[in-house]
């Protein structure tokens, strides 16, 4: 499984989950866990994807995704959750 | 499962505080490349390298892609080339000729640097040797990507000093041949004592004689995070902030390691070493001045400064030894005046002075790194210079490193400027007292006795 991890991070408005989703969606990831917080006044949301489904490579997705965040004025980034995990598990 | 607060505190490290992978250098062999000719020689210089670094710089920026993490240079590192040349090269400029071809591949495989244009003279000179040593002031005015470095002493040999006065003659020579760049050529030379064979960082990075026919060596870096994780517990006592530090390396010497993993993985080459370096650029926020403020100096140079350090550079070792498997290279703080905008700071209102930094040298990575001089510094006095140096390795049993800079035509209280990752440095005072006697002196200072310490 390609455990990948995407953040989004910006001010919230209203039709960012619905956008997100709708591409994953369209795109065969599939959303395995979704969490928010606000930072600082910012809009923080993580979602654990399964890109495994996809026909699209990685590096299409995550530029997709990035791209959709410009449109909606957030910054959408995604990365393999091996950073994380390597990070603060041990 | 990953906690939002984890993701968020990784993502800030990479996007407010300059974490980055700071090189994967992959070390090549060229040991193999030895030939009756000088042409054929240059020929299976070039092939190894092409064909083994092919997809050095393409793997590297897919890692980058897939973990949002920037790995700033794929660099690679060769076989001391003294030996690769030594049945060929006659002369220095047949030397120079290795050189062109080192360029060219480098250029071909994409990599911003190639180090191992080198020699390794701790005891004494081949003729090779000389002739490579001779021949570098020219080969880095006339190639872009080449990192020179010359090891004159070890701990178990004592100090070439025949070698360390040539050196520093050929360091004039360098900068005079590179003058309208500010003498640039000698910031891609090092002289070095007790040089480590798996260092991955410029300029004084070799594939060592002992090392396998190639391998990945990741430097991490980070002086903005750990800056920044010092930032919440000022006033805390020592306990806090050497715990703090330590957390701090950790987290990113597991990154590195995670990146050379998979760099090892991706390129079928084997995993070598982490090396844990506090790397500074002169980016704001990537400072190791920074840090050494942080931990409660008015500027780098001030009294307590080497304590500082001393305690900086153990932590970040204690803290990245047990995040990766194999951790060596130079490991610890680097302090290159150039490339640290606080250092630079430093030294231009006179807070940080050679002989401080000399000082400082004792007890973290490496040695006096980047450092801007008058022009007009007499030969002996770069290599009296060296000579301290190379001095502390010996006695203490460390790497201790110089890269130094006579800007030619500027003297105390102008800038040189280098450029990128390099930086800008004001030129620092120098004794004017000399040692020219003690220089020409010819032959090696001993190895130093290990009992009786003191």
């Amino acid at each position: 499984m390609h455990k990948t991890i995407i953040t989004v991070v910006g001010k919230d408005t209203v039709g960012i989950m619905a956008k997100v989703c709708t591409y994953l969606a369209n795109n065969q990831v599939n959303i395995l866990d979704i969490s928010q917080t606000i930072v600082q006044d910012f809009f923080n949301m993580m979602m654990v994807a399964d890109m495994t489904g996809s026909s699209k490579d990685f590096d299409v997705l995550a530029s997709e995704l990035e791209q959709i965040g410009e449109e909606i004025g957030v910054d959408i980034r995604a990365q393999k959750a091996a950073i994380f995990d390597r990070m603060h598990r041990l | 499962m990953l906690d939002i607060k984890e993701v968020i505190e990784t993502n800030r490290m990479i996007m407010e505080n300059n974490l980055d992978v700071r090189t994967i250098t992959m070390g090549i062999s060229l040991l193999d490349c030895t030939a009756s000719t000088l042409e054929e020689v240059k020929e299976k210089i070039y092939n190894k390298i092409t064909t083994k670094a092919k997809d050095l710089v393409k793997v590297g920026k897919d890692i980058e892609r897939e973990l949002g993490i920037p790995i700033v240079n794929k660099r690679i590192s060769i076989t001391p080339i003294s030996l690769v040349g030594g049945s060929v090269c006659h002369c220095p400029e047949d030397f120079v000729e290795l050189a062109k071809v080192l360029d060219k591949a480098a250029c071909e495989v994409g990599v911003n640097f190639i180090g191992g244009y080198s020699a390794l003279v701790s005891k004494s000179m081949t003729p090779a040797d000389e002739y490579l040593v001779r021949s570098i002031p020219e080969a880095l005015a006339t190639t872009k990507r080449i990192c020179s470095s010359v090891v004159v002493g070890s701990t178990k040999t004592g100090l070439n000093m025949d070698a360390i006065r040539l050196v520093g003659q050929m360091i004039k020579q360098a900068a005079v041949l590179t003058k309208d760049e500010d003498s640039l050529g000698c910031a891609k030379f090092v002289v070095l004592c007790n040089a480590p064979d798996d260092n991955p960082f410029m300029a004084g990075a070799f594939h060592g004689v002992t090392e396998a026919d190639a391998i990945i060596n990741v430097g991490v870096s980070g002086p903005g995070v750990v800056k920044s994780a010092l930032e919440k517990v000022r006033g805390e006592n020592f306990e806090v902030l050497c715990e703090t530090i330590k957390k701090t390396a950790f987290k990113i010497t597991r990154v590195g390691q995670l990146v050379a993993q998979e760099a090892s993985k991706r390129l079928g080459i084997p995993f070598g070493i982490i090396d844990l370096s506090l790397a500074p650029t002169p980016a704001v926020g990537d400072s190791v001045g920074e840090v050494l403020e942080e931990i409660g100096l008015e500027y780098t140079g001030a009294p307590g400064t080497t304590a500082a350090l001393a305690m900086l550079n153990d932590q970040v070792k204690k803290g990245g030894i047990m995040a990766s498997s194999y951790v060596g290279g130079l490991s610890g703080a680097f302090i290159p005046v150039s490339e640290d905008k606080r250092m630079i700071d430093a030294a231009a209102c006179g807070a940080l002075c050679i002989e401080k930094l000399e000082a400082m040298t004792c007890v973290c990575s490496v040695g006096l790194d980047m450092i801007a001089i008058p022009g007009d510094t007499p030969d002996s006095t770069i290599s009296g210079i060296i000579a301290d140096e190379m001095a502390l390795g010996m006695v203490n049993q460390k790497t201790t490193a110089v890269r130094i800079i006579p800007v030619i035509g500027k003297g105390v209280g102008e800038q040189a400027v280098f450029g990128g990752l390099l930086g800008y440095a004001p030129i620092m005072r120098v004794s004017p007292y000399s040692c020219e006697k003690f220089i020409s002196r010819q032959g090696r200072i001993p190895a130093p006795i290990h009992s009786f310490k003191n």
